[in-house]
C-alpha cells in the first residue's frame, strides 16, 4: 500500500465572529452613511410630489399595474426603459471607477449586506454586550438568561427585518393606502409575500449569515479583485514597519515620553519630519517625529485589535484578502492603540501597494492624486460622464407628445375599387402631460399621398391625459400618382399638438404595385 | 460483489472490472446523493397521488388536487369576460349603427371581434382580411351585399349561399357555357374587360355588349356596376373576387361561381356575432 491521501473537504464550518465596539473616524463616517442611507430607504416612499388629479402623488413610485415610473417630476414609461438601462450601465461604471481608486469601498460602507449586519451587530451589542461578553454568552449552555437575551435580540432583529421588507413594497404603490391596507390585512397577497421574503432575507443575512454572503454568495469580491491594481487605494497593514511583531513591554514608552515626542513634533512644524509611512492622513493627529523602529521588533505590538474589530474575522496583517470589504474598522481600532502607545497612526492604513518600495527605502511616495487620477480612472469617468449627459440630455429633448407607427403589412398594400392603392398604418399616439389635448396628424412625402384615418372625417383627435391611444391611420395614392405604381414611397407622419405647438414625427414606407 | 478487493492506490473497493490495468473503483455514492434520490422517489410518488399522472385506457387519473389546464384556462376566460360583463351588455344593448360613436365600446367590440375574426374567419379571408381568390378581400370599399354596420352583420350571422340557414344571402350565376356560343363568351368576355378601361378589342367588344346586355344586365346592370341586394359584383371596377383577366373571366362566364359562407349567428354568441361585424367594419371599408 502507498500513501493514502484523504482529499481536503470540501466543507468549512462557520466560525463565528464577535466584533469588538471600536471608535475613530471611519467609525464615525460608518454610523454616518448608516443613517443616510437607511433613511433614504425608509423615507423616501413617503415623500410627496404633486403631479395633478390624474396621476399619483407619490415622489418615487415603481408603478407596475400601470407600467410607469415615477421620480420626482420624472415619468418614465415603459418605451423609455432606455433610461434605466443607461443608470445601471452608469452604476455598473461608477462602482469599476470607485473600485479601481479607492478599492472596495462600495462593500465597506454602502452595500445593503455591509449596512444592515452593522445595525444587527449594534443591536447585539446593545443586548448581549461587548466582544468578550458575547462570547461568553456563545460558549454558555442554553440556561434562562442565554435564551432571554438570544429571544429579545432576535424579535430585534425581527422587528427590523419586517421593516425593512415592509419599506420595500411602498415603493411599489401608494404608500399611505398600502400602509392602511397592511394593517387592516386587505392588502394584495403579492404585499405580504415580498415582505415575507425580504424579511426573511433581512434577517438570515444580515442576523445569521453575514460575513458569509460576501465570501460565498457575492460575486463581486472576485469581480473587484481584477479591477484593483497596485495603484489602488486599499486598506492594507504596513508590514515593513509593524513586523517583526511583538508584545515586549519594554518596547512601550512612558506617557511623559510619548508627551514630550509629541511636543518635538508639534515645534516641528506640519510636513516636516514626518513619518515616512503615513503620506495621506495628516489631519487626523498632528505630524509625529521620525522614530526608526528599534532594532528587534516593529510596531505591531500584536495586540489582535484589528483581528477583534474585523466583520469578516480576518486579520489584515496577512496581507491583501478576498474576504476583506475595506471596512477601515481595523485602521481605527489600530489608531487607537498606536496612540495609546505612543506610535504614529497608519500602521494599518488606506495606502497604495505600489508605494511599497519608496516606503520602506523611506523616499517620499506618489501624491494622492497621482494614485487616483490615472488613465483607467478618467476613462471610467469620462465614459460615466457621457452616459450621465446622454441620459440628461435625453430627459430634456423628451416631448410631452409621442407617435410610434406600425405599418400593417399583412396585405403589404389594399386596392380599392377605383383602382386607388391604400396602406395601413397602426399608429399610437402618446399624450404625456396631464390633461387632455388635441392632436393633429399630418403627412409628408415627395410625392402625391393622402391621409385618413378610421371611423373619423377629420384628421383631430382628443387623447385624454397619461394615455396612449391607437389610431388607424389610411394613407392612400391615386392609380395615376407615381406612388401608386412604383415599390416604396418615404413618408413621415407628423403629430401635432394644436394647443402646445409641440409636434413629433416618425418615417415609414408607402408600398406601391411595384412591390 | 465480490469480496472486498481494494485499489492501492485510494483504498477504495474495486469492482473486480479490469481493462489493461486500469480497474474500476466502487465508489459509494455520497450520502446526500443518495438521500436526494430517496425524497425525490417519495416526491414523485406524492405527486402522481396529487396531480393527473398515470395514463389508464381512457385518460388519466385526476389526482386528488383535482387540477387542470383546461378548468384553469376555462376559470381564466371566465375571470376576463367577468371584468368586461358590463361592455358586454353594453354591446348587446347598443344599436350597432351607433356603436362606433362611443369610443370605449367600439374599442372593446374592436377588440373583441378581432379575436374572434382570428379564430373563425381568418382561415378563409387571412389573418389580415386581405381574403384570397374566392374570399373576399374585407380591407376595400367594395362589398358584394353591402359594407355598412347592418349588412355585415346580417352577411356574418346567416351566411351566403349556405344550406344551414334559410335567411342566408342567396344568388346563383347560372353556368353560361352551356347557354352561350364559344364565340359569344369570348365577345362578352371582351366587354367585360372594356368595362374596366383596360386595354382591348373594340370590335369584339362592341359584339359582347349585345350578348351581356341580353344576359348578363339583369343582374349586374347594363354598365356593368353590378347589384348589391343579388349579390352581383361591381364588373367596371379594380377589384376581382375571382381574377381579371380573360382566361379567369371566360372560366367564370362558363362555369360561373358559387362562393360559401357559413352561417355564424348559431355558432358565434350574440355578442361575438356583434363585435366581428364591428371589427369588419373598422378595416377601412365600412359604410
Amino acid at each position: 500500500m502507498t500513501d493514502q491521501t484523504t482529499p481536503p473537504s470540501l466543507y468549512a464550518a462557520r466560525e463565528p465572529i464577535f466584533p469588538r465596539r471600536v471608535t475613530g473616524f471611519f467609525r464615525r463616517f460608518k454610523w454616518a452613511i448608516l443613517i443616510v442611507t437607511l433613511g433614504i430607504y425608509y423615507i423616501t416612499p413617503w415623500i410627496r410630489w404633486d403631479r395633478g388629479p390624474s396621476l399619483p402623488d407619490q415622489a418615487v413610485l415603481v408603478d407596475l399595474a400601470s407600467r410607469r415610473f415615477y421620480f420626482f417630476w420624472i415619468e418614465i414609461w415603459p418605451h423609455e426603459f432606455y433610461f434605466v438601462a443607461g443608470l445601471l450601465i452608469m452604476a455598473g461604471l461608477g462602482l469599476f471607477l470607485f473600485t479601481s481608486a479607492l478599492g472596495r469601498v462600495w462593500c465597506g460602507y454602502t452595500c445593503p449586506q455591509t449596512v444592515w449586519t452593522d445595525l444587527f451587530i449594534l443591536v447585539e451589542r446593545w443586548i448581549e454586550g461587548d466582544r468578550n461578553a458575547r462570547v461568553r454568552l456563545h460558549k454558555a449552555s442554553w440556561n434562562l438568561r442565554k435564551w432571554r437575551l438570544r429571544l429579545t435580540k432576535w424579535a430585534v432583529w425581527l422587528a427590523i427585518s419586517v421593516a425593512t421588507g415592509g419599506a420595500w413594497v411602498f415603493y411599489f404603490t401608494d404608500a399611505p393606502t398600502l400602509a392602511v391596507d397592511l394593517v387592516r390585512l386587505t392588502a394584495h397577497p403579492a404585499a405580504y409575500i415580498t415582505i415575507a421574503i425580504l424579511t426573511a432575507t433581512t434577517f438570515i443575512f444580515g442576523g445569521f449569515l453575514r460575513e458569509q454572503v460576501c465570501i460565498y454568495m457575492c460575486p463581486w469580491p472576485r469581480i473587484q479583485a481584477a479591477m484593483m491594481d497596485p495603484d489602488t487605494i486599499t486598506v492594507a497593514y504596513r508590514d515593513w514597519r509593524g513586523e517583526p511583531r511583538g508584545k515586549s513591554n519594554n518596547r512601550r514608552r512612558s506617557k511623559a515620553e510619548a508627551i514630550q515626542i509629541e511636543a518635538d513634533a508639534q515645534a516641528a512644524g506640519p510636513g516636516e519630519a514626518r513619518y515616512p509611512g503615513t503620506p495621506y492622513r495628516q489631519a487626523a493627529k498632528p505630524a509625529a517625529p521620525v522614530i526608526q523602529p528599534v532594532a528587534e521588533t516593529g510596531d505591531c505590538i500584536d495586540c489582535m485589535a484589528c483581528v477583534n474589530v474585523c466583520p469578516m474575522g480576518i486579520d489584515i496583517r496577512n496581507g491583501q484578502q478576498m474576504e476583506c470589504i475595506t471596512c477601515a474598522l481595523c485602521i481605527d481600532a489600530c489608531d487607537d492603540v498606536m496612540d495609546k502607545i505612543g506610535k504614529p497612526r497608519g500602521l494599518i492604513d488606506y495606502l497604495a501597494l505600489s508605494d511599497e518600495t519608496a516606503e520602506r527605502a523611506g523616499e517620499p511616495v506618489k501624491p494622492l492624486w497621482r494614485h487616483i487620477l490615472r488613465p483607467r480612472t478618467i476613462l471610467y469617468t469620462v465614459v460615466w460622464l457621457l452616459i450621465g449627459l446622454g441620459l440628461v440630455y435625453a430627459l430634456f429633448i423628451r416631448s410631452e407628445i409621442e407617435l410610434t407607427v406600425s405599418p400593417v403589412r399583412n396585405p403589404t398594400y389594399v386596392t380599392l375599387s377605383d383602382g386607388t392603392i391604400r396602406n395601413i398604418y397602426d399608429v399610437r399616439l402618446r399624450n404625456k402631460s396631464g390633461e387632455a389635448r388635441d392632436f393633429r396628424l399630418k403627412l409628408t412625402s415627395d410625392e402625391i399621398l393622402r391621409i385618413e384615418l378610421e371611423g373619423t372625417e377629420d384628421l383631430t383627435l382628443s387623447i385624454p391625459a397619461d394615455t396612449t391611444v391607437l389610431q388607424r391611420v389610411y394613407v392612400t395614392a391615386r392609380p395615376e400618382d407615381p406612388a401608386a405604381k412604383s415599390a416604396a414611397t418615404d413618408l413621415r407622419l407628423w403629430v401635432e399638438d394644436t394647443s402646445a405647438q409641440t409636434r413629433a414625427s416618425k418615417a415609414t414606407t408607402f408600398n406601391g404595385q411595384g412591390n | 460483489m465480490s469480496k472486498g478487493k481494494t485499489d492501492d492506490v485510494t483504498g477504495t473497493e474495486t469492482t473486480g472490472h479490469s481493462w489493461d490495468g486500469i480497474e474500476e473503483l466502487n465508489t459509494p455514492l455520497p450520502r446526500w446523493w443518495l438521500w436526494t434520490l430517496y425524497l425525490c422517489i417519495i416526491w414523485g410518488i406524492i405527486y402522481t397521488i396529487a396531480y393527473p399522472a398515470w395514463p389508464m385506457v381512457s385518460g388519466a387519473t385526476k389526482g386528488v388536487l383535482g387540477w387542470s389546464t383546461r378548468a384553469n384556462v376555462a376559470a381564466e376566460i371566465t375571470a376576463h369576460e367577468s371584468k368586461n360583463a358590463d361592455l358586454a351588455t353594453a354591446l348587446l344593448a347598443t344599436d350597432m349603427d351607433v356603436l362606433p360613436a362611443s369610443a370605449d365600446l367600439n374599442r372593446y367590440a374592436v377588440a373583441r371581434g378581432g379575436a374572434v375574426f382570428r379564430a373563425n374567419c381568418s382561415q378563409c379571408h387571412g389573418s389580415g382580411a386581405a381574403g384570397a381568390k374566392g374570399y373576399p378581400n374585407l380591407l376595400d370599399d367594395e362589398w358584394l351585399w353591402g359594407g355598412a354596420m347592418a349588412d355585415i352583420e346580417y352577411t356574418v350571422r346567416h351566411g351566403i349561399r349556405n344550406e344551414q340557414d334559410a335567411d342566408a344571402r342567396y344568388s346563383q350565376m347560372p353556368a353560361f357555357g352551356e347557354l352561350l356560343e364559344k364565340d359569344e363568351i369570348t365577345a362578352v368576355v371582351e366587354h367585360v374587360v372594356s368595362l374596366s378601361n383596360a386595354e382591348f378589342d373594340a370590335t369584339l367588344a362592341e359584339a359582347g355588349a349585345t350578348v351581356f346586355a341580353d344576359n348578363c344586365s339583369a343582374c349586374h346592370g347594363e354598365t356593368g356596376l353590378g347589384d348589391r341586394a343579388q349579390g352581383a359584383p361591381n364588373l367596371a371596377d379594380a377589384i376581382w373576387l375571382y381574377g381579371g383577366d380573360r382566361n379567369a373571366l371566360t372560366e367564370t362566364v362558363k362555369n360561373a361561381r358559387f362562393g360559401v359562407m357559413p352561417a355564424w349567428g348559431p355558432r358565434l354568441t350574440e355578442a361575438d356575432v356583434r363585435a366581428v361585424s364591428a371589427y369588419v367594419h373598422s378595416l377601412g371599408g365600412g359604410e
